[in-house]
């Protein structure tokens, strides 16, 4: 016996019984011969509970827990225990998609109040329930904007991270769709470039914000030039720090999109995250996903369900707007409970508290003489410096100390040569900032 | 509790707090000194409630649905087995879940060894060469192996080839992901056994075929026994064969997809190992290849030299389409189920879950049409009430099943017969529940005779009744400010 089998013999000889036969290999007779596998998986023997702890603590002790003082689209935000303790649930982990509305309300009840919350931080009037990640959603913000504006391209700011660089172009390629990208000037996406690559077949225009160096970037002008030319104006924002940056509606952005690990998710060696997507409700019907609206059920009771389903794959089939099926719907409900605890204040409060740390290591880092800022622009939690300071120099101090910072940005490629990425989120004390430049002064 | 009728946002009351954060330590620095044209100038609509709002909010909601540990949850095609807490315990180590995926390779050893070996089960299961874990779930495993079909037909100049011949059984996502992938679906019609028409598939067959997607077991539950010269006559015809593994739970044990001729496929963690739904999500969907094909396996890839885990981007690779690892703790969870079972419980996967389902299609089949005869696999589909007297529908037995306790099995999917009613019970249930499963199965049966009405109404024991979606498709409320709109303006 096998605990998460309860078949015993006896269950197994009535059930043949019923069936008519002797063993449970006759019902597999359809299969031909020549394929059946007949021998045991090359896998390890099974492991008892507390054998699996032990290998479990074994592996552990090969993995580094640092404090963490890059981010790069992902950061180390704090927790509230609340959240493990509510999505453990297993009312909410073990069920799936609410196809069954008077089962379900509980998970169509926080994808309504997920989607509430996205609207407002984005200022945008529909979030679809969730998308797997802050790329992939903003890959599937371009399909958008081309099926919108029925045209073929997209212009994509040379400051965006380059994991959804990379992503979006895998996307477009295979679609057969095609990107151009808009250069950059002193580390902002530059407006001028925009001005000239506009033009009858651009669909859609990407941008984000903060960027890749950390940088809250001006949108002054550009919706203005990009609905002129018929296009779609999709911004890619860290999701958190629309608790204070200027909403993507109030920089005219057609699309939002991103990233939410930022509200308090765990790192996770990069996932489960979750990506947002939010757009007017003029776009709704080219918008991928699932969306949950309020109803009420047949004695007037409020209730919630999937709505707008001819959008999607088990209706549609190859007419859909995507292929997304399953989502990162459990991610959805840590956002909702997330920002339920933190509340408009404590998500002003957080930024602030990150911004403050950020810009005292800032001031520090300059002061040490060792480090430049090369594009001296605004910035909230993360901010990029030029060091002459061999980058391996760094990481090996660093990692010594048990930290992860100043991370190179060249691991993206060589056009971030000579760069390095701090980020610093309201969990990082002072202490821990004090001994971080207090390492760094002391390079050569 | 299940009266319970709030939104989180009518519990606010301004002012109230949830959070406790860190007191203030560097006070000469403020985001107020930000630029105001950078920073938000309309209020946000969130909620200002206690923790214990929170805690009281999200529980009693949360006493609305129903999971697996609920009751029977026999949800065709989506595998709805128990999901054992000691992934739960592993997932929730420290030590793995606050690593940042660019720190040095040096210093995540272990996550790095956990996703590699995990690599290597999942091939030595399913007979593929590699995987790769960063799919996040089963469409998007999808469209990534049909780039790696794509890629490897353009690689070697092929480039007329981009149509996927799809069984007019196959689940959505299948014909979905090919469009994504940029190419065109040809759909072929089952045949009368619900599988796959040979002399339609010849028909189709060309020198402008990519490739195949065939789920097999098939979503009727039924295995492809033609699955030999199927995979033979698409190869020769200069296709590859793609495997949707959505329903490779049928199999652990008895066949591997890789040595049925599969070229290319995906597995779902969350239906086959055993990893929680979510309400939906995170899942995964690791993508497997033959030899042939892994040089196009996407980035980023985990590979070790000698003892050595490392992280490797390969410029023959299909490119990224992800940000990282995938749901790298869905991986985590995935490999302590398969540490669980280890190889001789793995291999009894499959035959408890055929034996399951067999044991329903014979005890249902004097009330239920059952459309295709002989022996199912993991799930089994009816095509609604013999009886077609009535006007009881498949919508009315799956909504009467939740007043027993039971959630519904898949309606109305697959397309091929019009009441679809598709049952997979998984081998984690006992013969007892499914023996419960049955009689009220049965009782349905005669209630549509004698009272439909009661059909018809169900259900009624439930948080709510049936509800009325043409009114949420018509009024498009979306958001509790739209909501906030729709009740100011009805007065
Ligand atoms: C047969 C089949 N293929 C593909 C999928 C898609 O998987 P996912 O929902 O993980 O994207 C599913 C499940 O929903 C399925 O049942």
């Amino acid at each position: 016996m096998f605990k998460y089998f309860p078949h015993t013999k006896a269950d197994i000889d009535s059930m043949l019984k019923a069936l008519n036969i002797s063993s449970i290999d006759e019902l597999f007779k359809d299969i031909p011969e020549s394929v059946i596998f007949n021998s045991d998986y090359d896998v390890p023997s099974f492991m008892s509970e507390s054998e699996l702890r032990n290998h479990f603590a074994e592996l552990a002790k090969k993995n580094q827990e640092l404090t963490l003082f890059s981010g790069l689209g992902l950061y180390d935000h704090y927790q509230p225990a609340v959240i493990d303790a509510l999505t453990s649930r297993q009312e909410f982990m073990t069920s799936y998609t609410p196809y069954q509305p008077e089962i379900s309300q509980g998970t169509l009840q926080y994808i309504f109040e997920y989607q509430s919350m996205i609207q407002t931080l984005t200022g945008l009037e529909v979030s679809n329930a969730s998308m797997y990640d802050g790329s992939t959603a903003t890959a599937e913000a371009c399909f958008m904007a081309c099926a919108v504006a029925k045209r073929n391209k997209v212009l994509l700011s040379s400051t965006l991270n380059p994991n959804t660089i990379n992503v979006i172009k895998t996307y477009l390629k295979y679609k057969e769709l095609e990107w151009d990208f808009i250069e950059e000037k002193d580390g902002v996406i530059d407006i001028e470039d925009l001005k000239n690559k506009l033009d009858k077949d651009t669909a859609g225009v990407i941008v984000q914000k903060p960027n890749i160096y950390g940088i809250i970037e001006d949108y002054s002008g550009f919706s203005e030039l990009i609905k002129a030319n018929k296009s779609l104006f999709v911004i890619n924002a860290d999701i958190s720090t629309l608790g204070v940056l200027k909403s993507p509606k109030e920089d005219g952005a057609d699309i939002a999109c991103g990233e939410c690990q930022s509200l308090g998710m765990p790192v996770a060696f990069g996932g489960p995250t979750l990506g947002y997507l939010a757009t007017e409700k003029t776009y709704v019907r080219k918008m991928p996903g699932r969306i949950c609206g309020y109803t009420h059920d047949l004695e007037g009771k409020r209730a919630f369900v999937l709505t707008l389903q001819a959008r999607e794959q088990h209706i549609r089939r190859s007419k859909a707007n995507s292929n997304i099926c399953s989502n990162q719907s459990l991610m959805a409900l840590f956002v909702t409970i997330y920002l339920s605890l933190m509340g408009k204040n404590g998500l002003k409060e957080v930024n602030n508290l990150s911004y403050q740390g950020a810009h005292y290591l800032y001031d520090k880092l300059i002061a040490t003489g060792k480090f430049k800022d090369p594009f001296q622009k605004p910035f909230l939690k993360e901010f990029t410096l030029q060091t002459t300071l061999p980058k391996e120099t760094i990481q090996t101090a660093l990692l010594e100390n048990g930290i992860f910072g100043g991370l190179g940005l060249d691991v993206f490629g060589d056009k971030y040569e000579g760069l390095v990425n701090f980020s610093v989120t309201e969990k990082r004390t002072k202490s821990e900032i004090d001994k971080l430049i207090s390492i760094l002064e002391g390079l050569s | 509790m299940i009266n319970y009728n709030k939104l989180i946002f009518e519990l606010s009351n301004k002012d109230r707090i949830g959070y406790s954060l860190p007191k203030q330590r560097f006070t000469n620095y403020n985001i107020e000194n930000l630029d105001p044209s950078l920073s938000r100038q309309t209020e946000l609509l969130l909620p200002e409630v206690s923790e214990l709002d929170v805690l009281r909010h999200f529980t009693n909601i949360s006493n609305k649905n129903f999971g697996v540990e609920n009751g029977f949850y026999p949800l065709g095609s989506c595998t709805m087995k128990y999901n054992p807490k000691i992934n739960e315990e592993m997932a929730s180590n420290k030590a793995f879940r606050n690593l940042h995926p660019l720190q040095p390779a040096n210093t995540v050893q272990g996550a790095l060894e956990v996703y590699y070996n995990l690599q290597t089960y999942l091939s030595e299961i399913s007979g593929l060469k590699e995987f790769s874990l960063n799919p996040y779930a089963g469409a998007h495993g999808e469209l990534v192996g049909l780039m790696i079909i794509k890629a490897y037909h353009e690689d070697r100049g092929d480039f007329k080839r981009k149509k996927i011949i799809i069984p007019d059984s196959a689940h959505g996502t299948n014909p979905a992901s090919t469009v994504v992938c940029g190419m065109d679906v040809v759909e072929i019609e089952s045949n009368e056994f619900g599988r796959v028409d040979l002399e339609k598939l010849k028909a189709v067959l060309s020198d402008e075929i990519a490739g195949m997607m065939l789920t097999n077991p098939n979503t009727l539950g039924i295995f492809e026994n033609d699955i030999c010269e199927i995979t033979k006559l698409v190869h020769e015809a200069g296709g590859l064969m793609y495997y949707d593994g959505a329903n490779l739970n049928a199999l652990l044990g008895k066949v591997r997809p890789g040595d049925m001729g599969f070229d290319v496929m995906h597995i779902n963690l969350h239906k086959t190992f055993s990893t929680p739904h979510g309400g939906g999500g995170p899942g995964s969907g690791p993508v497997g290849v033959t030899e042939e094909l892994s040089k196009y396996l996407p980035n980023p890839r985990i590979k070790k030299l000698d003892d050595y885990y490392y992280v490797e981007n390969s410029g023959e690779a299909l490119g990224q389409i992800s940000s990282y690892f995938g749901n790298y703790m869905v991986s985590l969870r995935a490999y302590t189920y398969i540490r669980t079972l280890g190889k001789e419980n793995l291999r009894l996967v499959g035959p408890y879950a055929t034996l399951n389902a067999n044991y329903i299609s014979k005890a249902l089949k004097p009330a239920y049409e059952l459309p295709i005869q002989g022996y199912c696999m993991h799930e089994v589909v009816f095509n609604g009430l013999i009886n077609k007297d009535t006007d009881v529908r498949t919508l009315d037995i799956a909504k009467r099943l939740l007043d027993f306790g039971m959630h519904a099995p898949t309606i109305y999917f697959p397309l091929l017969f019009p009441q679809a009613i598709m049952i997979e019970p998984t081998e984690t249930e006992s013969k007892e529940t499914i023996d419960d499963f049955i009689n009220v199965m049965h009782k349905i049966a005669i209630e549509a005779k004698e009272e439909p009405e009661k059909l018809k109404q169900a259900p009624t024991k439930t948080p709510i009744r049936r509800t009325d979606e043409v009114f949420a498709a018509k009024m498009m409320i979306f958001s509790y400010k739209d909501y906030l709109e729709y009740i100011n303006n009805r007065g």
